[in-house]
């Protein structure tokens, strides 16, 4: 018997009780939105805190439960969870689960069971996290990159126990998205229904499937600096730490490397910036695509651009370390492929925008963020052309600039795409849409709010502000005018932060009384808006399975009577009010 | 998983076209099941673990303020009076090389559909996984005596100790897992739990356990004879 059999029969054992339909769920679709619950839960934590030390820096000191060690707290739990515990886990837990067997035409995971663990296991890392606000000393402040030797030293915030429930938090996190990262990677590869060729698979698949390959081999570099780290506290070895006078005593270290970690954990780091934004890329092409009624332009230069970023990214991690002192051969081999990374993706950049060229535009909500996304990735793309070359980011490394740099290009652009993907796939969840008032209101006010956040930052970096810093006060050469630009920008993230309450209302109201959503509302042509139930039920197809016949994204094809090919539609099925041009299009 | 091939791996060419007509082919890019797929993917990532991992030591091994203790030394064995280095190393290696021959020859076992037999040559691997595990422990307890510690050690950069106890510690551990699989395996092999779906698993088993032995080739190669 071939797997593919197995797979035609996955619908015989339906879950029955509550519990085992919604709670030890097996199902990809409802851990998707466990996951997803989860993620955008530790998100708003997140958000909080970075309401909060904005509190400080654009109202310094007037607030007195914010003080210098909880500031650092804030900072280094904010980059932490979004970057982690919401980007990847939302991106690849939340979509990848519940998109790769629907728009594959698999009716599950290959390896039901471990999926389910893999969600139990990341709500125990976040659940790990969440309690080092609560231990003794508080989470750690060591920076959201938790250098040594301060991020284990007296001294730096959390260094007793917030530190310890970091890196075990990481620890079990890894070993989370291990178990579903290879079932995606072998739901994509062996799973899909017959006739999706891998060149035939939506971008949004490609983005999910080089990006979990990278965080395969990414993440083994965390995990290795983690344990490393925790041995360093815990049983007092010397990986990362060299002699140290530390408050005044000399500690037993000696000759270990500070730079080791720094290479270990950015050989994650980097490949991690494409982890979030490789699917990001995938699920915005799809929706560019749908919401211009238009073929992706360029479709294979397209997947190759996503592979070639994968390897690549491989080989710049480097480029985040330029202050930290190497040889200049480094910096020059670690600068040119940093620069040549910019060449494929200038390419998607260019072909997003000819999909748009002369397409029939939907400006839905979901194509609002996906057209704001194109915005923001290009502004942070362009100032990472700066940080990228060594000379330049010296004087600006440690800057606002690289602030809003990397909140243009891995926080704004990852977010705009994410509400894209929640406003898009939300009547296929759901079977209702979002209101689509409100979510024109959440798209303007989030997309004015954010650029007036992080917009103002690169002047902030060129004057010289320092990042991470608790206060200015007595610096000299920051202009008193600086400051007025932080209470601005302070004003416009705590607009930012509220309206995502819109977005939450939306939801709420939605579930409760949204208008019915047909099933493909948006006349979309992959194959999760193809399946018998809306909202799919537990096996995706009923009793059959879908055939492809075509790639996804036969929108607009001359002589067709609609304006969209669904990928299970045979040509002999499709309703043709011109043959001639029909048949011409075909070639 | 029997060994019925998949009607629509028939039709593909050998060599570099049946490459990418794998790779272009729908429904499964490589002709292999889920789970022996899955084990490879792991094992991939496995070793970017342990890859990084001994780059790891070897970078602090180079930048060590301290001179790196004599491994030919302090992996010396006494026996009768002789002090023979690598002795103990020798025999470990041998034993886990040994236990990759007979996992070998329980998989073959396994797809000639002699069950009992592939049951004993799992147990033997299981057996032999066991000893190493044991003489690493009898290694460490050497090494504790003699002073060594993740923390220091009389012979020099304190980098040893601990690169030396996290690494063979990590391995030890994943041949700990090992023969805990294997003899789970064996088990629901000899209940037999396997005889429909067929007896794939006991390579897939296999894969994991040979991927261990490599890996100590290694670590062998860079702690023992560096």
């Amino acid at each position: 018997m071939t797997q593919t059999a197995i797979a035609e029969h996955a619908d015989e054992h339906h879950p029955t009780s509550f519990v085992s339909k919604y709670i030890w769920s097996q199902d990809h679709k409802v851990i998707a939105i466990q996951y997803s619950i989860t993620a955008i839960f530790v998100g708003l934590v997140a958000l909080v805190l970075s309401g909060l030390m904005r509190l400080q820096l654009g109202f310094p000191d007037q607030f007195s439960f914010i003080n210098p060690e909880s500031y650092l707290q804030f900072v280094t739990m904010h980059g932490m969870i979004m970057v982690v515990y919401l980007l990847t886990a939302l991106l690849l837990g939340g979509f990848g689960n519940y998109l790769i067997p629907l728009m594959i035409g698999a009716r599950d995971m290959v390896f039901p069971l471990l999926n389910m663990l893999s969600y139990w296991t990341y709500l125990l890392s976040v659940i790990v996290l969440l309690a080092s606000f609560f231990v003794p000393g508080g989470p750690t402040g060591a920076g959201w990159t938790l250098y040594p030797p301060q991020a284990i030293l007296p001294g730096t915030p959390g260094a007793d126990w917030g530190i310890l429930l970091m890196l075990i938090s990481l620890g079990i996190f890894i070993v989370a998205f291990t178990m579903g990262g290879l079932n995606y990677v072998c739901t994509i590869l062996q799973a899909r229904t017959k006739g999706m060729t891998l060149m035939r698979m939506p971008l949004t698949i490609w983005g999910i499937f080089v990006a979990t390959v990278m965080g395969l081999l990414a993440f083994p570099a965390l995990l290795v600096s983690a344990i490393m780290m925790m041995m360093d506290k815990v049983v007092g070895t010397s990986f990362f730490m060299p002699a140290i006078i530390s408050m005044g005593e000399t500690l037993d270290h000696t000759g270990g490397s500070p730079i080791l970690f720094q290479h270990l954990f950015w050989f994650f780091g980097h490949p991690e910036v494409y982890i979030v934004a490789l699917p990001a890329f995938g699920i915005v092409s799809d929706i560019l695509a749908t919401h211009a009624r238009k073929n992706i332009f360029g479709y294979r230069m397209m997947v190759w651009a996503i592979v070639v970023i994968g390897l690549l990214s491989f080989v710049v991690w480097a480029h985040h370390m330029y202050v930290s002192g190497m040889n200049p051969y480094f910096g020059f081999f670690f600068a040119t492929t940093t620069l040549i990374i910019a060449v494929p993706t200038a390419l998607k950049v260019y072909n997003w925008i000819l999909t748009l060229w002369k397409g029939n535009i939907q400006l839905t909500v979901p194509m609002l963020f996906a057209i704001g996304f194109i915005f923001t990735f290009i502004h942070g793309g362009l100032s990472g052309l700066f940080l990228g070359n060594v000379v330049i980011d010296l004087p600006l490394s440690d800057t606002y600039f690289v602030v809003g740099h990397f909140h243009m290009v891995m926080g704004l652009s990852p977010i705009l795409v994410l509400y894209a993907a929640l406003y898009h796939w939300f009547p296929k969840v759901t079977g209702r849409m979002l209101h689509t008032g409100l979510g024109k209101i959440h798209f303007w006010t989030t997309l004015v709010g954010a650029y007036s956040v992080f917009l103002p930052m690169h002047y902030l970096g060129i004057l010289g502000l320092p990042r991470r810093y608790f206060g200015m006060a007595g610096t000299d050469y920051i202009p008193e005018s600086a400051q007025l630009l932080n209470a601005n920008i302070t004003v416009a993230a705590i607009i930012v932060a509220v309206v995502q309450l819109v977005f939450i209302v939306n939801v709420i109201i939605s579930l409760r009384s949204g208008q019915k959503a047909p099933a493909n509302p948006w006349g979309a042509t992959t194959l999760e808006w193809q399946t018998p139930d809306n909202p799919p039920k537990h096996g995706n197809w009923g009793p059959e399975a879908p055939v492809v016949y075509r790639w996804a994204y036969d929108f607009s094809v001359p002589g067709a009577k609609d304006d969209f090919i669904p990928q299970n539609v045979p040509n002999s099925a499709v309703e043709v009010t011109d043959a001639a041009a029909f048949a011409e299009a075909g070639k | 998983m029997s060994a019925e091939p998949n009607p629509s791996f028939s039709d593909r060419p050998n060599g570099w076209q049946g490459v990418v007509a794998d790779w272009s082919a729908d429904q499964q890019a490589f002709r292999m099941s889920w789970g022996k797929l899955m084990m490879w993917v792991f094992l991939l990532g496995d070793t970017f673990i342990f890859s990084i991992f001994l780059i790891a030591y070897m970078n602090v091994r180079w930048s060590a303020a301290e001179a790196w203790p004599n491994v030919s030394e302090v992996f010396a064995l006494t026996v009768a009076g002789q002090t023979i280095p690598l002795l103990l190393i020798a025999i470990m290696t041998f034993i886990l090389i040994t236990s990759s021959g007979t996992m070998a020859m329980a998989v073959s076992s396994a797809y000639r559909g002699m069950r009992k037999q592939a049951v004993w040559l799992m147990l033997a691997t299981a057996v032999l996984g066991a000893m190493f595990v044991g003489m690493q422990v009898f290694e460490w307890s050497k090494l504790i005596e003699d002073g060594v510690r993740p923390w220091g050690n009389p012979m020099g950069a304190e980098q040893f100790g601990a690169a030396f106890f996290m690494i063979t510690g990590f391995h030890g551990l994943h041949v700990t897992g090992g023969v805990i699989y294997l003899l789970i395996v064996a088990w629901r092999l000899h209940k037999g739990h396997y005889d429909k779906k067929g007896y794939e698993i006991v390579e897939i088993t296999g894969l994991y356990w040979h991927f261990v032995d490599l890996v100590w080739v290694f670590i062998f190669a860079f702690f023992y004879l560096w």
